[in-house]
């Protein structure tokens, strides 16, 4: 014992001398390890991918809902991909839509929402230091931008980035004679997500073992905020599937480079007649949808996580259900892993196990509703304050409603085998994922932006943000229900080969189109506040929000270790809002049971007596000051 | 729908109009600290109303485009299981338009009713187990009976094809669907093997198998009778495509290497469809609903759905394959020959010793591709 104190000591003692010499400015903000700066990195970084990943989408929406336009004016960026007749190549078109999902669900929404609220926010709300290590988690920002560079640089080769749909589903992606896309584009494709993939475990192992080992004094499983909950789950999740879809990627390269026939049998293709046999497509699919079906949670939970602490905060009252709330997260979690298979009920898979899929698929179905009942009560007879961040936080439950209900009607395979793969499916995962995750990665950037930057975001803005983009995204996915019931599949370059498709819904086209470019505009006002406020914001106070969480006790801009002296203690749970004879209308985790005799609950009376044996424990905060 | 666009372009105009004018307030007067902190202010007033504005205009925004683009939903149904999958459709759909609209309606309206108001407090309510049991169960039940009668559907439509089913061939590739008919003797589709696939013979017909004598393709058209179960083959020769016959409500994916299979049956023939839905220039059609490659939007081949006898009779004018190229003829074993010597003419009838269809391809790959 007296060996590890010593040691411990010497280690302080370095660490403190450390601190005295200012550190370069690559240590500070390029390779950092301060998990507060690799927050920033990653939504910076997501920021931008976002810009890239949804101008995409408005420029095949372009090409979808005014087929004629003359695109000439997209040649000095798009070059080539404008064919002569100044259209959009339609084998860029396939190339866009697939680097619009790839963009959007990994680099946008799994890296920029879990990337930069995990990181950010573990280590300040179960009071920790740092992350666990914070060499992998530096090391994992960076196997992330190495990951975006390989994507970024396949956009302009030659042969044009990765086409094949983001599910890259082979023997499309595993024959480059198969098409342009599955050339060097997709090589790159596969390389970057492997790279991705590492980034993703480094990340995981690291909030996982930050949330388990260094939560502060008193913090028990039973105090952690949502958020956190919700960031554990979305590592495990990550950490159990992500290597599954790694295989999928390495089994594929092999098929691609080496020969192997993984996913490839009997096949005939330009004039020739490949040797390989035995193989099945199908796999791949399974391999893919065993990650791609987690991936939809690994992009909700953070989302949902965001959104409870949110609610809470600005209704002012504590969270309806906390427990239940774990409870469906943790079934969600659970679930996630046996429903992969509803994204294949029409390829030929036995239709016995589809019956089995449609019967666990209706099941995560609760979870969801008693989650989304749950946002619903919290907000009845709270005192609600509509910061931009509480906006967005109502904005995503509606979406997650919208977007929900129609899974459904997906998850029942009869209903299914029409929908399938028609703009249905496009609408129903748009709004259910894409649009309530990023939602709730703008209400935390609203929310955290004081913590993060120091200063606070313009509200005014953020209102007129909020407003033109809840509308303009309802405006692009509600009428694609319509197309989709309707019968009009996905990734088609244009509706005029068939006479079902070639006379109708041409009006309707145009207005998703244009309500994209609306809700795609309106991101530049949010754009401006970031920018502009991280310089030139009102200065913020310690607790803007006046919430509970541990993070607003730190100082305003706080500095490496986040706390000045000793990191507090938590005594209580994060959502004591409004309690009933309480001086104000919160109380924050770190002020104990016994300060507070006017509010307190019968129970939590017996709790004072425990308060002794909280601050005695010094588990994970060794040293008393930050290194 | 023209109207709708109006509509929402209104709205969009309103709404930009209201912001402006309190941004313009906003920017006028000094944020007061007051209203910084507490939002008890005008802008929570706003946001609040909004959200009921949005509610009342949403819903009569939806209920208007949804009338409006309801003669396009789910094209006339011709086959009885998409009757049964339609009708379960619209009561499902009815099921969770309901529960959207409900808890659309009650999360604005509650946004709205407990905005907050200077001295008041909210409630403390953490909890309440026997709400979180009702909506747990109930959703549950109701959720149980939809996958129950969607179960029972599906099961009947996955089922095994009845034995007096027509079989036909549909095989995909790039970018087009080739159809394979089993011929109007043995009425037997005949084995296939992707490596026998050349120019001619793209659906890879085995000619060593005497079933496959009088088989006969077509890349233009699919005939099937009408009333009558047809036992669709589906196959792919490069990579994955996916059969759609949207107003049969048949799907199912073409793998390369797994051949799958879809049975149904059309009970409105093509006429019938012209007459019913008034459009004489109404064809039934098949298209590909998985991702396949440049030409994946356009995949069209059209379905002709004929009472049995001109179906019987359409079948009968085709041409086996076999007697268009007899120079296939050297692939039939010596014991068969006898057997397809119908289906020849006389000169090819006997052996020759063409160029095989392999070492040609051999050529043409190499040389070119197809991109």
């Amino acid at each position: 014992m007296a060996t590890v104190e010593t040691n411990l000591a010497t280690t302080a003692h370095i660490a403190e001398h450390e601190h005295h010499e200012p550190q370069s400015f690559i240590r500070t903000y390029v390779f950092s390890e301060d998990h507060k700066t690799i927050a920033k990195q990653y939504l910076i970084t997501g920021i931008v991918w976002a810009i890239i990943g949804i101008s995409m989408s408005v420029i095949f929406r372009l090409q979808l809902g005014f087929p004629d336009m003359n695109l000439s004016f997209l040649k000095p960026i798009l070059g080539t991909w404008i064919n002569e007749s100044n259209k959009l190549d339609p084998n860029f078109y396939l190339a866009l839509v697939t680097m619009h999902g790839t963009i959007m669900v990994f680099f946008v929404l799994t890296a920029g929402l879990s990337g930069t609220f995990s990181n950010f926010l573990i280590p300040l709300q179960v009071g920790a230091r740092d992350m666990a290590s914070g060499f992998l988690n530096m090391l994992s920002y960076w196997f992330f931008f190495l990951a975006g560079l390989l994507m970024f640089v396949s956009l302009f080769i030659e042969t044009g980035p990765a086409a094949g749909g983001w599910v890259i589903y082979p023997p499309l992606s595993a024959l480059p004679q198969a098409h342009i896309g599955s050339e060097l584009g997709m090589t790159l494709w596969l390389s970057s997500m492997a790279l991705f993939i590492v980034s993703q475990l480094l990340g995981g192992i690291n909030y996982i073992t930050t949330v388990i080992n260094l939560r502060t004094r008193g913090m028990s499983f039973s105090k952690l905020p949502l958020t956190i909950w919700a960031f554990f789950l979305t590592a495990v999740l990550g950490l159990i599937s992500f290597p599954v879809l790694l295989s999928a990627a390495l089994l594929l390269i092999f098929d691609r480079s080496f020969g192997t026939s993984f996913y490839l049998s009997e096949i005939y293709i330009n004039g020739e007649a490949l040797p390989n046999v035995g193989g099945s497509p199908i796999l791949f699919q399974h391999l893919f949808w065993f990650l791609g079906h987690p991936e939809v949670y690994i992009v909700m939970l953070p989302a949902l996580g965001i959104t409870s602490e949110i609610i809470a905060t600005n209704a002012r009252k504590p969270i309806f259900g906390y427990r239940a709330m774990i409870a469906s997260m943790m079934g969600i979690a659970f679930l996630a892993f046996i429903v992969w298979a509803h994204h294949m009920f029409v390829t030929g898979m036995n239709p016995f196990l589809g019956s089995i899929f449609m019967f666990l698929t209706l099941i995560i179905a609760v979870p969801s509703a008693v989650k989304a009942f749950n946002y619903i009560t919290t907000l009845w007879r709270g005192n609600i304050r509509f910061t931009p961040a509480m906006l967005f936080s109502i904005g995503l439950v509606s979406f997650f409603i919208s977007g929900g209900v129609t899974g459904l009607i997906l998850g029942n395979s009869a209903l299914d085998i029409q929908l399938h793969d028609t703009y249905f499916v496009v609408a129903h995962f748009h709004l259910v994922m894409g649009a309530s995750s990023a939602f709730g990665l703008l209400a935390g950037v609203y929310h955290w932006f004081p913590k993060m930057f120091g200063r606070m975001m313009n509200d005014k803005l953020g209102y007129v943000h909020f407003w033109m983009t809840f509308i303009g995204i309802y405006c692009v996915f509600f009428p694609m229900h319509y197309t989709g019931i309707a019968g009009f599949p996905r990734r088609y370059y244009a509706f005029t080969s068939y006479d079902y498709t070639k006379n109708i819904f041409a009006d309707m086209n145009s207005f998703i189109s244009i309500a994209a470019i609306f809700a795609f505009g309106s991101q530049f006002l949010f754009l401006y506040n970031f920018v502009y406020s991280m310089f030139w914001g009102k200065k913020a106070t310690q607790n803007p929000w006046k919430s509970n969480t541990l993070e607003w006790t730190a100082p305003i801009e706080p500095g490496h270790g986040n706390w000045p002296g000793e990191i507090p203690a938590v005594y209580r749970w994060p959502y004591d809002y409004s309690k009933p004879g309480a001086k104000d209308d919160f109380i924050p985790q770190n002020v104990p049971y016994s300060q507070t005799p006017e509010s307190n609950l019968p129970h939590e009376n017996e709790l004072i007596g425990l308060e002794k044996e909280i601050e005695a424990q010094n588990l994970n905060d060794q040293f008393k000051q930050p290194h | 729908m023209v109207y709708i666009v109006g509509l929402l372009a209104v709205i969009f105009l309103a709404l930009a109009a209201l912001v402006v004018s309190r941004m313009a307030a906003v920017v006028r007067g000094v944020n007061g600290p007051e209203e910084e902190n507490s939002y008890t202010g005008y802008s929570n007033k706003i946001n609040g109303a909004m959200f009921l504005v949005f509610l009342v205009l949403g819903t009569i925004a939806a209920t208007w485009s949804f009338l409006h683009s309801t003669q396009y939903f789910l094209p006339e149904a011709a086959s009885p299981h998409g009757r049964r999958t339609d009708s379960l459709f619209w009561i499902c759909m009815a099921i969770v338009t309901a529960a959207f609209l409900i808890t659309n309606a009650v999360l604005f309206i509650f946004s709205y009713m407990y905005q907050a108001k200077k001295g008041y407090k909210a409630a403390y309510y953490p909890e309440n187990h026997k709400l979180e049991l009702i909506w747990t169960v109930i959703p549950a039940i109701v959720m149980a009976i939809m996958v129950f009668t969607g179960w029972r559907a599906w099961r009947d439509i996955m089922s095994e094809a009845p034995a007096n089913a027509q079989e036909v061939e549909i095989v995909g590739k790039q970018f087009n669907w080739i159809v394979r008919y089993p011929g109007v003797d043995d009425n037997k589709l005949g084995n296939f093997n992707y490596k026998l696939i050349d120019n001619n013979n793209d659906t890879g017909i085995d000619f060593s198998d005497e079933k496959a004598f009088d088989d006969f393709t077509s890349t233009t058209e699919l005939h099937i009778p009408v009333g009558k179960p047809i036992a669709l083959k589906i196959r792919a020769r490069d990579v994955l495509h996916s059969v759609f016959i949207p107003h049969l409500r048949v799907k199912m994916d073409a793998v390369p290497g797994m051949p799958t299979r879809f049975w149904f049956v059309a009970d409105k023939t093509t006429e019938q469809m012209k007459n019913e839905l008034n459009n004489q220039d109404f064809t039934y059609e098949i298209a590909c609903t998985e991702i396949c490659g440049r030409g994946h939007f356009s995949m069209r081949i059209r379905l002709i759905v004929e009472d049995e006898e001109s179906w019987k009779k359409w079948c009968a004018e085709q041409k086996p394959l076999l007697t268009s190229f007899p120079e296939y003829a050297s692939r039939i074993p010596a014991n068969l020959k006898a057997k397809a010597a119908k289906y020849l003419p006389a000169d090819a009838a006997a052996p020759s010793d063409s160029t095989t269809a392999s070492t040609e391809q051999g050529g043409v790959s190499a040389s070119v591709s197809l991109r």
